[in-house]
């Protein structure tokens, strides 16, 4: 990565003043670069071992043996695994399709009325948001104990849908507020019902928001952990739950390999709903 | 309601309540209810077997006041001022480097700090369990060096909490800054440099004091998680240094089993948040321009 071409970090100004003395701009420029570049590899470069050695033929050893692709496939063939991947995907995929619902129906409604409550609804959405993870565990944990409803998928579905639905209303009403509301009132004139309005002319208008709302969504109900720890039971364990259990016993090159493929996933995704945010300005 | 109405806002009518309906009762089953009931079970009490009785007791609360939580919950905010303070140090030059980017570097940059804020952050605790563990890689290079005869203990110490905490926040901290930063007006910098004000002076006396709004979000996104973490300090601190978050977890699925306490202890923890909540909410308030 070479930072060193970044250009600007300093500014028009500082062209003039060319001296090296500590307080010059292109030392700060320098220094504020270099910062930034190590600051980059620090995060980088755990990631990329941890990749590196998911291909290493010695069972994590510092010494590079050869190039294997041997522990992806143990990790294919590893049943629990493998049942909690599977876990994994059905619970965020129906996460993001009740969230999409929920969220899309939710931002169009409280941008298009005004009622007394609204302002307290607004809040209420940004709580799971802010709220820290273990609290709404813990919370949703005993309301589920004191309905005596047994932990399991229904649970887990639900705690993931109260914390990543907000996170879908949020893109959908940042969308909602570049909407010219002529759209709508063009549709009526013309003879649409309201609710053929929605369907026809704002959806269509908001995908941009929604797909970028549902891909956090599902990104978000994949990766939890702390949430899912308290409202799973052992037969819906999710794939981060069944890593944490793995990793609190110690290495495997197993996990580095599934850890891979998260982090090859994940670039996927953030690089996938970066294009769309720019392609749909 | 009628078709004809086209005013910006109207009040809704039967159809848009109805569809209302869904978002109310998810807000009210799964938001607040729980948040009640868990308000309910910190007063209650808890027979022999274990089984939690309806009552009202301060007991709960009691026992936090003892020593022992005392020092977990100083523990687990001191851990979290440490985790942000470095958070900030590290991230501050970044978010003000990003920001002043030209606009191509801008977003390769901007996308290089959102991989890692999107990765599990449990998957990059694990990448750090492979290198700091005694038959973890570091130890591997440094025997291999022979720089050292016997394998360090590097995990479980309160370092490696540290440095797992770092790790998983450091984006957390930076984005928000940088979403402050990116809206700072480039005259007033040039302005700073036109009166004198040296590169290093303008950063720390106009950036910074500027861009506080950001850093206060920050705070919020990583300050009060890492209080209540329990997942990396579990990975990376084993059993040794416990903190609000393991004692929490403790008693509610671990061996404790002593949920009316643990609510207890999740109430106070609420109120901390929503106090740091506020405080930095009025701090900000008073920051923007009257």
């Amino acid at each position: 990565m070479r930072v060193c071409d970044l250009a600007v970090c300093g500014g028009g100004v500082t062209g003039s003043c060319r001296n090296m003395s500590l307080s010059s701009p292109s030392v700060f420029r320098t220094v504020l670069r270099s910062w930034t570049a190590a600051v980059l590899v620090f995060l980088y470069l755990p990631i990329l071992v941890l990749v590196a050695y998911s291909f290493n033929a010695s069972r994590l050893n510092i010494r590079w043996v050869g190039f294997t692709w041997k522990w992806y496939g143990e990790l294919w063939s590893h049943a629990p695994l493998m049942e909690a991947a599977k876990n994994s995907v059905i619970i965020a995929a129906i996460t993001t399709v009740l969230s999409v619902v929920l969220g899309t129906l939710g931002a169009w409604l409280l941008h298009r009325h005004r009622f007394r409550g609204a302002a307290a609804i607004r809040v209420l959405v940004g709580v799971p948001i802010m709220m820290p993870e273990i609290i709404m565990g813990v919370s949703l944990l005993v309301l589920f104990s004191a309905l005596a409803v047994p932990l399991g998928f229904t649970t887990v579905i639900i705690a993931h849908v109260t914390f990543c639905f907000p996170f879908v209303l949020l893109a959908v009403r940042a969308r909602l507020a570049g909407l010219d509301p002529a759209l709508e009132e063009a549709a009526l004139d013309l003879g649409a019902t309201p609710l053929r309005a929605f369907w026809l002319v704002i959806v269509p208008a908001l995908r941009p928001g929604i797909v970028a709302g549902a891909l956090l969504a599902f990104t978000l109900s994949l990766d939890e952990v702390i949430v899912t720890y308290f409202t799973a039971s052992p037969g819906s364990a999710t794939l981060p739950l069944r890593i944490f259990g793995m990793a609190k016993v110690g290495l495997n090159p197993m996990l580095n390999a599934l850890s891979a493929i998260f982090v090859v996933a994940t670039i996927a995704i953030v690089i996938f709903s970066e294009r769309l945010k720019r392609f749909s300005r | 309601m009628r078709a004809a109405d086209t005013s910006a806002q109207r009040r809704p009518g039967w159809a848009a309540w109805l569809l209302l309906t869904p978002l109310l009762v998810w807000l009210l089953a799964f938001v607040v209810a729980p948040a009640a009931i868990l308000v309910a079970y910190s007063f209650a009490e808890r027979d022999e077997l274990g089984r939690v009785g309806f009552g009202f007791s301060l007991e709960n609360y009691g026992r936090i006041a003892d020593a022992t939580y005392v020092a977990v919950f100083a523990r687990s905010v001191g851990y979290a001022a440490i985790t942000t303070a470095i958070c900030a140090v590290l991230g501050y030059p970044v978010a003000w480097c990003l920001a002043r980017a030209s606009e191509n570097w801008r977003h390769r940059l901007l996308l290089l700090v959102m991989i890692p804020f999107w990765t599990s952050f449990l998957i990059r605790t694990y990448a750090w369990i492979t290198i700091l563990k005694s038959e973890g890689l570091l130890n591997g290079l440094l025997l291999w060096l022979h720089a050292i005869a016997t394998p360090l203990e590097l995990l479980y110490t309160p370092t490696a909490v540290i440095v797992g905490l770092v790790y998983a926040y450091l984006p957390f901290m930076i984005l928000p800054i940088y979403g402050s930063a990116e809206k700072l007006d480039p005259a007033l910098i040039e302005a700073a440099h036109d009166l004198g004000c040296g590169p290093w002076r303008t950063f720390a006396q106009i950036v910074v004091p500027l861009t506080l709004p950001g850093f206060y979000a920050g705070v919020l996104m990583v300050f009060v998680p890492a209080i209540g973490m329990f997942a990396i300090t579990d990975l990376m601190g084993g059993a040794r240094v416990p903190m609000i978050g393991n004692v929490i977890q403790d008693q509610f699925v671990g061996q404790a089993r002593d949920k009316p306490f643990g609510a207890a202890l999740a109430v106070v923890f609420m109120l901390l948040f929503v106090a740091v909540y506020w405080l930095l909410q009025r701090r900000a308030a008073e920051r923007e321009p009257a």
